[in-house]
């Protein structure tokens, strides 16, 4: 384990990186109005992050990540475009036992930029990238906005889409959804019952609880009108989970992508996109023939990344988490910009594992 | 040193496994009066009686301070983080049994599976503005239930106690809770969801993995292990 002293020597030194690439260097406080980030991320949060109490303002959280408050920032009275850079603590609550820390701290890099969304993607991953040279690891990338645009472009419903939107970063979930409204699960006996009773409302009783009647009676009348909608067409689910399956390099997957979107033509927009994000990692020094390209990646991180995604692995230590993590947010932007969005991409290093695998002679 | 043994100190739970312990030939008793916490053991050598709250002893295996306990494994599982990594199940002792469930009123015609109430709880968070409130005082086991099976847009409350009262009460819209016949669930309006079983609870014997096991105390565990016919 590096020493507190050495691991910021290291984030001051990576911070210069950032600085020198444009950023301003940011603060955030450490304590964190618990609402916004229970908001955003559930009570998932609660089992990943620490929660204190404080008698006036309520529930707060030490800040589980940098990127929520410095958006938050930026959106109330920040400059266009803008970079920002970070340096502190970020505190994780380890619950499965692996001995993982519980506090570390991280550098950060964001950019919030309206002009060239794919040479903001080539800029702070090659920015990380060159930052961790020396240390040769495995870079994973992914793009969110391939499953999204993918997903609105299914031949169903909105109410479908919707709710197979509402749970693209729980693949368990989705893939139990897709299998529904693909047909090919067995619909259980008691949606059965309730779609073949004339009138279900006459047991809803006795009525307890804020869930009034009316949601009930609602419900029921979109199960019904689901019911009687097709199921999502077999080349549909099968496409879209071919497409989930792809696991090459960039180069290659983009082929594959191309070849997938003759049937999928939504994903159109998404693989240009991917497509001149690729020139530009060329354009900044990146191998892409090399850099590995998995179409599911980043689907069980915390939930707000919806573009570019990509992580840093030190394939002789699978027993550390990534050394570097990042990518596009454009939602949370609008989620936290009340009316207001800006696409922005960002990443963290993590000063402490880069010294780890120096001290380890990786 | 002597192999620590903590039991519930009071009620069935205690009675249960009294019993369970003495039909395998190990007499476990109250030391003195019925209100003095202190404990006997008769038919297996180096093993000390600890009597303790049925609520306390998953924490006490995790410090290590017994060796062994015997508790609802819903408490373990909910009280510990990777309980599995602290202690390790010796026996399910077949008493005890207790079921960790689902429950949402009788009238949610609409609503019989997990599945119905992520859909529900996506439409109450449109309506209503807020997540739909979940009452228990489980808060570490059914938020892994629900993760593992894909539920969102909840919000955990606490409730200590009473928590079947908490929807009619308004303070939330479905309960968490232990039930072993269903019968307080059913009094309050409320139904089990068809696959809202969490966990099912049963009273069982478990080894700390945290407390300092000595050779003595080792071979101790052997011969009660032996004794008792269960796997250490």
């Amino acid at each position: 384990m590096p020493s507190k002293a050495d691991t910021r020597a290291e984030a001051a030194r990576l911070q210069a990186i950032f600085e020198e690439a444009g950023a301003l260097p940011v603060e955030t406080t450490i304590l964190q109005p618990a609402d916004t980030l229970l908001d955003l991320y559930g009570e998932d949060i609660r089992a990943r992050a620490y929660v204190t109490s404080d008698p006036l303002n309520g529930e707060q959280m030490l800040r589980p990540d940098f990127t929520v408050p410095v958006v938050q920032m930026h959106m109330s009275d920040g400059a266009e475009p803008a970079r920002y850079t970070y340096s502190g603590e970020v505190f994780r609550r380890q619950e499965d036992g692996r001995g993982r820390a519980n506090e570390y701290i991280q550098v950060g890099y964001e950019v919030f930029d309206r002009e060239n969304p794919a040479a903001a993607d080539a800029e702070v991953f090659a920015l990380i990238s060159q930052a961790l040279g020396p240390l040769k690891l495995r870079a994973a990338t992914g793009d969110i906005g391939l499953l999204m645009d993918a997903v609105r472009g299914l031949s169903t419903t909105e109410r479908r889409k919707a709710a197979l939107m509402r749970h693209i970063w729980r693949p368990r979930r989705f893939r139990a959804l897709l299998e529904r409204f693909g047909g090919r699960s067995p619909v259980p006996p008691s949606r059965t019952a309730l779609l073949a009773n004339p009138d279900p409302m006459a047991e809803a009783q006795p009525l307890i609880g804020k869930r009034g009647a009316g949601e009930i009676a609602a419900r029921i009348e979109a199960l019904r009108e689901d019911a009687a909608e097709p199921p999502i067409s077999a080349t549909e689910v099968d496409l879209l989970e071919d497409m989930l399956k792809i696991r090459m390099k960039s180069v290659d997957a983009l082929s594959h992508l191309r070849d997938l979107a003759v049937d999928m033509p939504s994903i159109g927009p998404a693989i240009e996109r991917m497509d001149a994000r690729c020139e530009a990692l060329v354009a900044r020094g990146v191998a892409v023939e090399e850099l590995d390209f998995e179409a599911s990646y980043g689907r069980t991180s915390m939930e707000y990344y919806d573009g570019f995604v990509f992580g840093f692995y030190a394939e002789a230590r699978p027993d550390l988490p990534p050394v570097a993590t990042g990518g596009r947010y454009d939602a949370l932007t609008r989620v936290l910009g009340r009316g207001r969005s800006i696409p922005a991409v960002g990443g963290v290093i993590r000063p402490g594992l880069v010294l780890s695998l120096m001290e380890g002679g990786q | 040193m002597t192999v620590k043994l903590g039991v519930p100190s009071k009620g069935r739970l205690m009675d249960k496994t009294f019993d369970w312990f003495g039909a395998r030939g190990v007499t476990l008793s109250r030391a003195g009066s019925d209100r003095e916490y202190a404990g006997a053991v008769e038919g297996a050598e180096g093993v000390e009686l600890v009597l303790l709250s049925a609520g306390e002893i998953p924490r006490e295996l995790a410090a290590g301070r017994i060796h062994l306990g015997v508790t609802g494994s819903d408490l373990v599982r909910d009280k510990l983080a990777a309980w599995d990594s602290q202690v390790m199940e010796l026996a399910q002792l077949g008493f005890g049994h207790a079921d960790l469930v689902i429950a949402v009123p009788k009238a949610w015609v609409d609503v019989d599976t997990l599945d119905d109430l992520d859909g529900a709880a996506a439409a109450f968070r449109k309506t209503h503005g807020h997540r739909m409130r979940i009452a228990t005082k489980y808060h570490r086991l059914v938020r892994e239930f629900l993760r593992e099976t894909g539920v969102a847009d909840y919000r955990l409350v606490d409730s200590q106690g009473a928590t079947e009262g908490t929807v009619k009460n308004l303070t939330a819209e479905a309960i968490a809770d232990i039930t072993s016949t269903g019968e307080t669930l059913r009094a309050n309006h409320l139904k089990i969801l068809s696959d809202g079983v969490a966990h099912r609870s049963q009273a069982t014997l478990y080894k700390s993995l945290k407390a300092d096991w000595s050779a003595e105390d080792r071979a101790a565990l052997e011969r009660l292990v032996r004794k008792l016919d269960v796997a250490g």
